[in-house]
């Protein structure tokens, strides 16, 4: 269901820059990068969206009608009022930098790390910013429309065991 | 010179006695990640029953297996590990890759799945299927049973065979991170 009529007063009256947008009945709020913890935290904090349900990302290279390369993404969830909110932050390269939510949200810890193994975006301030998924000497960011989906040569460089080495 | 035996004395050679042994005591390591490893699940229980063939002391440390059975796809992180075990198995010890992705990585042609385990260790048996049935499992284990028959040694002699050593040559084509390939 959409989310109250309160909810977005409040976001439209404390934040600029905000497009807000409805599909089949779930909100979608567009927030620019430097706003982004600005409304995360006002909707914690006042609209009661306690809960983070999910960090990912989209990126829109060669889709049509796109305006810029990632799409951010928040899922945010209200425990008592069941309302669910999308947020969405447009980026582009080289800028590929948000302030990291593990500040709000403990549980954004790992999701962030996903974001940044998969996409290469950057979370500033995430206590522990390493790979989550792929292997720490991994170079590239896979789920990025620029990467072949059959890799660079990351899966040929092991070491080969022959009957004669074990 | 004529040595008479009693009846029940059987005359072989060693090897042929050592590899007897063996073939019939084979103890799976199950390297079970996907959907194959519950068909090796099927196989190991009552209706079809491994233990006919001496195969069904599943063991779950390398140490104590002399059989590796590679049952699903192996990403690349899941590859050291993969290698570590099968290290860590004592000679004689052989392998069987089963199913489809083992053996050439099957529908999983990403970045991160290994494109065929038999690039990065020795297999000797490739079992096709997706996932095979536990009859295809079986047959790979007597097939396996019968070239240790056929071709083991007391001193494990037959792994040193100059054109086991040989390597792929789709190998040589790979193209290795930071490197172009070199096609030779």
């Amino acid at each position: 269901m959409p989310i109250r009529e309160a909810v977005s007063e409040v976001l439209r009256a404390r934040i600029e820059g905000l497009e807000f947008s409805e599909f089949r009945g779930r909100t979608r709020v567009v927030v620019p990068a430097g706003r982004l913890l600005d409304a995360l935290r006002l909707l914690r904090d006042e609209c009661g969206f306690d809960f983070l349900a999910d960090i990912t990302c989209v990126d829109y290279l060669n889709y049509r009608g796109a305006r810029d390369r990632f799409g951010l993404v928040y899922q945010l969830a209200s425990l008592a009022s069941n309302e669910r909110l999308v947020l969405r932050v447009p980026l582009n390269e080289p800028d590929l930098v948000v302030p990291s939510a593990t500040g709000l949200w403990e549980a954004a810890n790992w999701l962030e790390r996903e974001v940044w193994d998969m996409f290469g975006i950057r979370f500033e301030g995430h206590p522990d910013p390493r790979r989550i998924l792929l292997p720490e000497e991994f170079t590239a960011h896979p789920l990025r429309k620029d990467y072949p989906l059959q890799g660079r040569g990351e899966r040929h460089n092991f070491p080969v065991l022959r009957r004669r080495d074990a | 010179m004529a040595i008479e035996l009693p009846e029940n004395v059987v005359v072989s050679k060693l090897d042929e006695l050592a590899s007897w042994c063996r073939k019939n005591s084979l103890w799976p390591m199950p390297f079970a990640t996907a959907c194959c490893g519950i068909e090796l699940m099927a196989t190991g229980a009552s209706r079809h029953d491994l233990a006919r063939f001496g195969a069904e002391v599943f063991r779950f440390s390398p140490r104590q297996c002399d059989l590796m059975i590679v049952a699903g796809r192996v990403v690349m992180k899941m590859l050291p590990v993969l290698q570590r075990i099968w290290q860590q198995m004592h000679e004689p010890k052989w392998c069987i890759s089963m199913g489809a992705c083992a053996s050439t990585g099957g529908v999983f042609d990403t970045y991160c799945v290994v494109q065929g385990i038999d690039r990065f260790i020795p297999v000797d048996m490739y079992v096709p299927g997706c996932p095979p049935r536990p009859e295809q499992l079986i047959q790979a284990i007597i097939d396996l049973q019968d070239k240790i028959q056929r071709e083991g040694t007391l001193t494990g002699a037959e792994f040193e065979l100059s054109q086991r050593q040989q390597p792929k040559r789709a190998l040589l084509e790979l193209p290795i991170l930071g490197q172009t390939p070199q096609y030779r």
